[in-house]
């Protein structure tokens, strides 16, 4: 007896559990109803206040079109002008990058110019053009002529990536070397980074004859490149110009003030000899 | 405006004019110049530096021998440390980086290259 009211008790339960969701089905079912009328209500008010016929909707129709038409002129106008806007920018970036890259080679042409021309020392000079081939120009294997007063043979006078020995004197006029000096032309193969099986003796990838006031003074002779460089640039061609005449002229110039100097210590002994 | 210290140790007077050239268009830089490892390892650890641009083929002492020095320097690790060298070799820069360098840089330079490091290592914008 106790067992069949306790089963009634919980069967009550759970129908009075089914009954109370079903309530709150129904409430919430009945508020989204209610909302859904006041959004209707709403668009309904709408539509009276915007038109009260069909002329009147026609009329709105036609202003809304002509709005969107406007609307769309607008936006093409717009995106017109931000394609302007856009490719002025890029034409401006790109002319940036060209300026940038002209300030870096001017800068690397002064630098070379600077030194060049910071010192009256013979042997300082070659260490500067040493110098500028190396880090400038990126030269791994390569040789400094100069050629003596009242000579015409090309003398190595500084080497670098291999012994100044192996390096052959150069008749003037005679071979890449030779005729590069003796034309004041630059004797170049570009897209080459290193010569030929002969090595040191061969043709250099790049002849620089050195000459001042037409007169053959030396040339620069690169064989190999560094590991890293993959050919001659537009800056490596005006440094090719830049040595050419200025290396040309800081060794002249040496050469020149070593030999006052010389003639002024001997000028100076003969005084003193002469006063004492 | 706090400046940033940058140390160039080279012994080539062309390299450091160009490097100076360089890095001066940085805003608020300060450049100092060492002839060789050892002048650049006096004036590490008697002055405070942020970079520095380290040569390899030095006279006296080489860059891979100061840039070790450095290293070993408690005070000097947050230093940031460029390596520019004609040595392009892949074996040449993992030992440099292996040394603790940040950067390896060969030669020819390029300025706008350089001063792309300077920033990267100074933090700058």
């Amino acid at each position: 007896m106790s067992d069949g009211v306790g089963n009634g008790g919980d069967r009550g339960e759970a129908v009075l559990a089914i009954f109370q969701r079903g309530t709150e089905f129904t409430k919430e079912l009945l508020g989204e109803n209610e909302r859904l009328r006041r959004a209707l209500n709403e668009i309904e008010g709408r539509q009276r206040e915007a038109a009260q016929s069909p002329e009147d909707w026609e009329k709105l129709r036609q202003e809304l079109i002509h709005r969107i038409c406007h609307l769309e002129s607008e936006n093409r106008d717009i995106m017109e002008q931000l394609r302007h806007v856009e490719s002025e920018n890029h034409q401006f970036a790109e002319r940036y990058i060209e300026i940038e890259e002209e300030n870096n080679n001017l800068a690397n042409l002064y630098v070379a110019s600077y030194q060049l021309h910071s010192t009256l020392d013979p042997s300082e000079v070659l260490r500067v053009i040493v110098e500028i081939v190396i880090n400038l120009i990126g030269a791994e294997v390569f040789c400094v002529y100069v050629c003596p007063e009242d000579s015409d043979v090309l003398e190595p006078v500084a080497a670098e990536g291999a012994e100044l020995d192996a390096f052959s004197p150069q008749k003037l006029g005679a071979g890449t070397i030779g005729e590069s000096v003796a034309s004041g032309v630059v004797a170049c193969i570009d897209g080459a980074t290193t010569a030929g099986p002969d090595g040191v003796d061969g043709v250099p990838i790049v002849s620089i004859p050195l000459r001042v006031l037409d007169m053959p003074l030396g040339a620069i002779a690169v064989h190999k490149l560094l590991q890293q460089k993959s050919g001659f640039s537009a800056l490596d061609h005006e440094l090719f110009t830049l040595l050419a005449g200025h290396a040309a002229t800081a060794i002249f110039a040496s050469r020149l003030y070593a030999q006052s100097e010389r003639k002024l210590t001997t000028i100076q002994g003969f005084i003193d000899l002469l006063t004492k | 405006m706090a400046k940033h210290r940058i140390l160039i140790v080279e012994d080539s007077p062309t390299m450091r004019q160009l490097l100076a050239f360089a890095l001066k268009r940085l805003k608020g830089v300060e450049i100092i110049e060492a002839s060789d490892g050892m002048d650049g390892l006096r004036k590490v650890t008697s002055d405070h530096f942020d970079l520095a641009f380290v040569d390899i083929n030095m006279p006296v002492m080489d860059g891979l021998k100061l840039i070790s020095l450095i290293r070993g320097e408690q005070n000097l690790e947050s230093m940031g440390i460029c390596v520019i060298t004609t040595e392009g070799a892949k074996e040449d820069r993992e030992r440099a980086l292996s040394l603790g360098a940040d950067e390896y840089l060969t030669k020819p330079i390029q300025a706008n290259r350089v001063l792309a490091v300077a920033k990267s290592l100074l933090k700058l914008e």
